[in-house]
């Protein structure tokens, strides 16, 4: 096996150097993503002395080829990379190699390259991103001292060498120097897929990368362009399928249409041409844009180049034959290749790079977005309400309180108070969130249980997070019902509110999505004893939605609900949660803080008023 | 003073026929004696033009063009100058220069394939863009004004915009870690210059000839361009025993066009592109420069390659069994080389001043068989780069590694060590703490005292001076790599202060680390050659110490949006607009005044319109017309009235815009 692996290794680096290029050999290891104590934000952290129980067996070797432009002065470069199983190649993987080496060999032949292009062979034997990702890591932070990793992986092929026979002795000693290309200006992951078939060559782009950071939106744009308008094919980004049948969004499309050919009607100029279809596809593909930024995980390799601020995007492409099929193969990788070629030679062209502010947006169509001007306004509309509630409640807490203190029932005495009433609700805010942080790095310490699966694991953190709460609900019945529901509502609010105005700065998207759940719980939320002066009709509706609210709004369900859309309600786990969180934190995706240091606290609040007498 | 050639060809107009092959005699060897003859009016001004063409092991071939005027001190002519391009002179007496260098280079010279241990590489190797440094004899005091005068002066000369090194945060003043030791010297590096035609053209208006005659004619533009690798560079020494003399050369890497064959095979058992001068430049040498005293053009087969052809068959001949070239060469020197007689490199000498002016000169060389031989790689790979991301803060890392090249330092003992001088320009805004410098060598983090032998840091100062680093360091000979760090912030520049296309970001000139260990010079069997006062060849024997230039780098800085101001401006304007129209309209109306007025009016005669609705109202109510109360108007200010005036205003606008569009 480890011969054949070298043997690809050692095939790409001779067709590299081939066609002239500078060749060397990337050794890695492969470290699994696991849970390590948060690390949220930290940027590269420093991998002391990784623990090496793996050995050397998961090690993995990316050839990467440079090619200098002639007449250029290699500040800049441009890398594309294919990812490769080097253990089982597939016929695809093979394909995607030989695109690549195409358009590689072609470049080292043109006159007009001014920025160099570097192509990385990725090694993904045990996962794309983990290769792409050591290999940015040497390239802009690479260690000098002998006492860290890389001197490690040298001893493992050392070892491999030793007790191999003749061809397994890998040839790594000549090309070890790590060579660099200037600072990189765009990156293409080229991927190419065996997908179900359509009239059309197929390309999907995927752009999402970590904590919802997008590439500047022009290079999806060129490469949209140069797909559909000069090699036709079909550009696609990713949808939510299960949308694209609902019933509700049809009919919604429909009136649209209606509502838009009225318009039109009556004045010809004003072009809101509507079409249902449209606006079906549009909202899918909106949401997952949505999703997959709110989500907060990179949806490819490409990923791991927005950490250094490098444009990139994965492009997938799909042959409408099958890959067997030599004529259709033959014309797919001339399409792909002038496509490949096209991008390359327009970033090449640049003399500065993506700069204008085009980063924040969610794709509605392959060449259809909606910017940050636009969808900020749905979201501070959202949050406004909250300071005012929070003003208006407690005003109102303020200037009832000598009605109340004659009309209510229920003893006052040895409550403080004055303006300082609202202390003990924050006290009991404070000691939810205190609570919230504390189950939210349990998972860490759960995952250290040996032989566990993810179900007992739920249960696990399930059951620590309900005793955690116990002391928690005595500590506050020692206050006793002191506090007001509208005082602890106001402070509740206006926690929430901080905390989605912080996580929108940090992923939008998912402040957004979250606000879409937690405003109309914070702002809905009164006690179900309490009686309403209202409509017997309004106060059961009212009840209804609070308690249909406080249901959805739980993470768990929330999720189980998400899941039941996506895959059906047969798929729905126990031990789904844990999955998500540890994928969230493995990933570091801040979506997981604000889900347990935001979402949740509130959430628990909001119950606690419903449950209030 | 005319040249002995041109002197004799107007001779040969008068005189007759007997004479005229005493003349033809003269033309061929009489230099000697003309020197004699002026002797003793001191020395005469000169002008020699030669060409190096050297194959290189990548299939790419460099050629080398090399003019060189001298002028005597300039007490015996005056001002006024035969030869000698009189823009330059009076440029070397007004700023008192005692050395200057001037280098347009486009393209990244390949130190691992082209080179980087012969005297080629070591002096004209240089980093992209433009290079200018001088050395002055003047007292430090002026120098800086001086130099500011000179970058002009030359930006005027060279059509380029050496003038943006004027300001004091584009040069600095290197005392040992650049060249000699001295501090009169000044140093600038413009990495983003293009080079063009217009920076060529100026620089061949300094030769006699031009680009008219002798081996300049070859400089076609197109073929020049096209180049892998072009440096054009301008070098003055001036001082009162040896006059003024100036070096032009032009160094170019082209590759041969190749055969349909070969360009798709590169591997390791094709044959190397067979090229000539013709083939390589679009043109021929057809005759030399009159006014030069010696035209030349040598090909140099390297070290490796002339071993690997001698071992097929004892390199005697101009064709053998592994190539064979066009023209027969009128001579051959051999490298004289202290380590062993094989591996010396051969230099074939074809002189053009000797040519017949009807048969053009077109050098070139075929090969036979396929050969693979490697350059003179230079002891030590440096290579430079950038660390960290974000727009905060990072590090330049340079790295020097090994080659193992030097066998004989090997067998000395441990305690010997290898001089490197590094020399680093970096502009205010890349804001080096150069207490982070951290070297490693083999891995392990050294002490610096233990590694530094000498040290000179000027650190930046904001918007005045660009920090400037000269480290000598010392590693033992058996080291494979050594690595230097340093952490820098990046800085925030005013917004007038960001160039055009600031959004590429923002150039750190290439670093110099130069190895005074190693020496390139070369020695030639010139016994019987006394006349070949070859100014190429004693250049080569110079001896100039190894040095690497390194990459320039590329730092993206924080660059603020620029089409923001705009945007707040109209913002802001929008904002103020409403503001104050809102702002003026509550003051200056005063609600006692308002009703007061209303009442007056009132109190008049109503107006046209008013009166003819409320006739009409009247009219279908079956009243009498009655005056409106006082009272009444405030109300109907919000009344059904002006609703229906507002639905009915809607109303046409709707039905004018529906009918009015539609036709």
């Amino acid at each position: 096996m480890i011969v054949r692996r070298w043997e690809i290794a050692r095939l790409i680096r001779k067709r590299m150097e081939d066609v002239g290029a500078e060749v060397y050999y990337h050794k890695f290891q492969f470290h699994n993503i696991q849970f390590h104590p948060l690390r949220f934000f930290s940027s590269t952290p420093q991998t002391v002395a990784e623990k090496n129980s793996s050995g050397c067996t998961l090690n993995g070797v990316s050839p990467v080829g440079i090619i200098r432009a002639p007449r250029g002065d290699g500040k800049e470069s441009i890398v594309l990379v294919t990812p490769y199983n080097s253990e089982n190649v597939k016929l695809n993987e093979a394909l995607s190699l030989a695109l690549a080496y195409s358009v590689f060999s072609l470049l080292s032949r043109v006159v007009w390259l001014a920025k160099d292009i570097v192509w990385l062979a990725a090694d993904s034997r045990y996962g794309e991103y983990t290769s792409v990702a050591s290999w940015l890591k040497d390239y802009y932070n690479p260690f000098f001292s002998s006492d860290s990793g890389k001197f490690g992986i040298d001893m493992c092929f050392e070892k491999k060498e030793n007790h191999g026979d003749d061809k397994t002795s890998f040839d790594c000693s000549a090309y070890d120097d790590f060579r660099r290309a200037g600072t990189m200006a765009a990156a293409l992951v080229l991927k190419v897929m065996d997908q179900e078939r359509s009239e059309r060559d197929r390309i999907d782009i995927y752009a999402e990368a970590s904590n919802g950071q997008m590439p500047n939106l022009d290079l999806i744009n060129i490469v949209h362009y140069l797909a559909v308008h000069r090699q036709g094919l079909h550009v696609k980004v990713g949808t939510f399928g299960f949308l694209l049948n609902s019933a509700l969004l049809k009919h919604l499309g429909e009136t649209l249409q209606r509502l838009s050919r009225l318009v039109q009607s009556l004045n010809p100029g004003w072009k809101l041409g509507v079409k249902s279809a449209d606006f079906i596809e549009g909202t899918a593909t909106l949401a997952s844009s949505m999703y997959y930024q709110a989500l907060g995980v990179p949806t490819g390799p490409h990923g791991a180049f927005r950490d250094f601020q490098i444009d990139a995007i994965t492009m997938e492409l799909s042959p409408r034959t099958s890959l067997t099929n030599e004529n259709g193969v033959s014309s797919f990788l001339l399409r792909s290749g002038r496509l490949v070629e096209g991008v390359v030679r327009s970033v090449n062209n640049l003399l500065e790079k993506f700069h204008q502010s085009f980063f924040l947006y969610f794709l509605t169509a392959p060449n259809k977005f909606v910017s940050v001007g636009v969808y900020m306004i749905a979201f501070a509309l959202f949050v406004a309400p909250l300071p005012i509630v929070v003003a208006a409640l407690f005003s109102s807490t303020a200037s009832t309180k000598p009605s109340t203190t004659t009309s209510n029932t229920k003893p006052t005495n040895s409550k403080p108070s004055g303006s300082w009433n609202w202390l003990h609700s924050a006290k009991l805010v404070f000691l939810v969130h205190l609570w919230a942080l504390i189950i939210s790095s349990l998972p860490y310490f759960i995952s250290q249980i040996p032989r566990t699966d993810s179900t007992k694991r739920m249960l696990t953190w399930s059951l620590s997070s309900l005793l955690l709460l116990y002391p928690l609900t005595r500590f506050t019945n020692l206050f006793g019902e002191v506090h007001r529901w509208e005082v602890l509502k106001s402070v509740m609010i206006a926690a929430a509110s901080i905390g989605l105005s912080l996580m929108s700065i940090i992923n939008f998207a998912t402040a957004q999505v979250g606000s879409m759940l937690l405003v109309p719980l914070c702002l809905m939320v009164r006690p179900l004893k309490k009686p309403m002066q209202a409509s017997l009709f309004l106060s059961v509706l009212l009840k209804f939605l609070n308690i249909l609210l406080a249901v959805v709004a739980f993470p768990p369900a929330s999720l189980a609900i998400l899941k039941a859309f996506l895959h059906g309600f047969e798929s729905i786990n126990i031990g789904d949660f844990w999955e998500w969180a540890e994928f969230l934190w493995a990933w570091s995706s801040a979506t997981y803080l604000y889900v347990t240091l935001v979402h949740l606290p509130c959430w628990y609040l909001c119950v606690h008023i419903l449950l209030h007498n | 003073m005319f040249n002995s050639a041109s002197m004799a060809k107007l001779r040969r107009r008068f005189h007759t026929s007997a004479f005229l092959l005493i003349i033809f005699l003269s033309n061929s060897f009489h230099l000697p004696a003309l020197a004699l003859v002026e002797r003793g009016e001191g020395l005469k001004e000169e002008f020699t033009e030669e060409l190096l063409l050297k194959p290189l092991p990548d299939r790419k071939v460099l050629s080398h063009f090399h003019f060189q005027s001298s002028a005597p001190p300039s007490a015996a002519n005056g001002r006024h100058h035969h030869l000698f391009p009189k823009a330059i002179a009076q440029l070397a007496r007004k700023f008192e220069i005692r050395e200057l260098e001037l280098s347009f280079t486009q393209g990244r010279w390949n130190y691992e394939k082209w080179g980087g241990f012969d005297p080629i590489s070591t002096t004209n190797a240089k980093p992209p863009g433009v290079e200018l440094w001088a050395n002055f004899d003047l007292p430090l005091n002026t120098i800086d004004h001086t130099w500011k005068n000179l970058t002009h002066v030359l930006s005027g000369l060279f059509c380029s915009s050496i003038n943006f090194l004027e300001s004091s945060t584009a040069y600095s003043s290197p005392t040992w870690g650049f060249q000699s030791n001295s501090s009169k010297l000044r140093y600038g590096a413009l990495p983003r210059e293009a080079v063009c035609t217009e920076n060529l053209t100026p620089w061949l208006k300094l030769l006699p000839c031009r680009d008219k005659a002798g081996i300049a004619l070859l400089l076609d533009r197109p073929s020049i361009y096209k180049s892998h690798y072009h440096s054009q560079r301008l070098k003055l020494i001036s001082s009162e025993f040896t006059g003024i003399i100036l070096e032009q050369t032009l160094t170019l890497v082209l590759q041969p066009s190749m055969r349909r064959l070969s360009s798709l095979s590169l591997g390791d058992g094709s044959l190397q592109p067979s090229w000539s001068l013709n083939s390589l430049f679009g043109k021929k040498v057809v005759g030399h420069c009159v006014l030069a005293k010696t035209s030349r053009i040598f090909l140099e087969l390297e070290n490796d390659l002339a071993l690997k052809v001698d071992k097929l068959q004892p390199l005697s001949s101009w064709n053998n069994s592994a190539f064979e070239l066009s023209v027969i060469p009128n001579n051959e020197i051999r490298e004289l080389n202290a380590l062993n007689k094989l591996r010396s490199s051969v230099l074939y000498v074809f002189e053009v001043s000797g040519l017949n002016d009807s048969v053009p000169l077109d050098l070139g060389i075929h090969w036979k068989i396929p050969l693979v031989w490697s350059c003179s790689r230079a002891p030590f790979h440096v290579n430079r780069f950038l660390m960290g991301s974000g727009n905060e803060r990072g590090s330049v890392a340079i790295t020097i590694r090994s080659a193992n090249l030097h066998e004989h330092f090997l067998r000395a003992s441990d305690s010997c060590g290898v001089d490197a001088v590094i020399f680093q320009v970096v502009p205010w805004y890349v804001k080096v703490y150069y207490h982070t410098l951290h070297i490693f060598v083999d891995g392990k983090a050294q002490i610096i005292s233990d590694v530094v032998r000498k040290m000179k840091i000027s650190p930046s100062e904001d918007k005045l001076s660009s920090g400037s680093m000269e480290l000598m360091l010392k590693f033992p000979c058996n080291m494979d790599s050594a690595t230097l760090t340093l952490d820098f912030d990046k800085g925030f520049l005013h917004i007038d202060e960001y160039p055009p296309d600031a959004n590429q970001g923002f150039d750190i000139p290439s670093a110099l680390v130069s190895f005074p260990d190693f020496r390139c010079g070369r020695s030639y069997q010139l016994d019987e050659l006394m006349h070949y006062q070859s100014t190429l060849l004693s250049k080569f024997q110079e001896g100039n110490p190894v040095q690497t230039y390194t990459e320039v780098l590329l730092v993206p800085l924080t660059t603020p949006d620029f089409s923001m101001p705009y945007n707040v401006i109209t913002f802001t304007c929008t904002v103020l607009a409403l503001y104050f129209g809102s702002m003026l309209n509550v003051l200056r109306r005063r609600v006692g005044e308002e009703g007061r007025l209303s009442r007056s009016k009132a109190s008049e005669k109503p107006g046209l319109i008013p009166q003819l609705l409320s006739k009409l109202a009247s009219k279908l109510k079956g009243k009498a017309p009655e005056p409106p109360s006082p009272l009444s108007t405030s109300s109907s200010i919000l009344g059904p009235k002006l609703l229906s005036k507002i639905i009915l205003v809607g109303l046409l606008a709707v039905i004018w815009n529906y009918y009015l569009k539609d036709s």
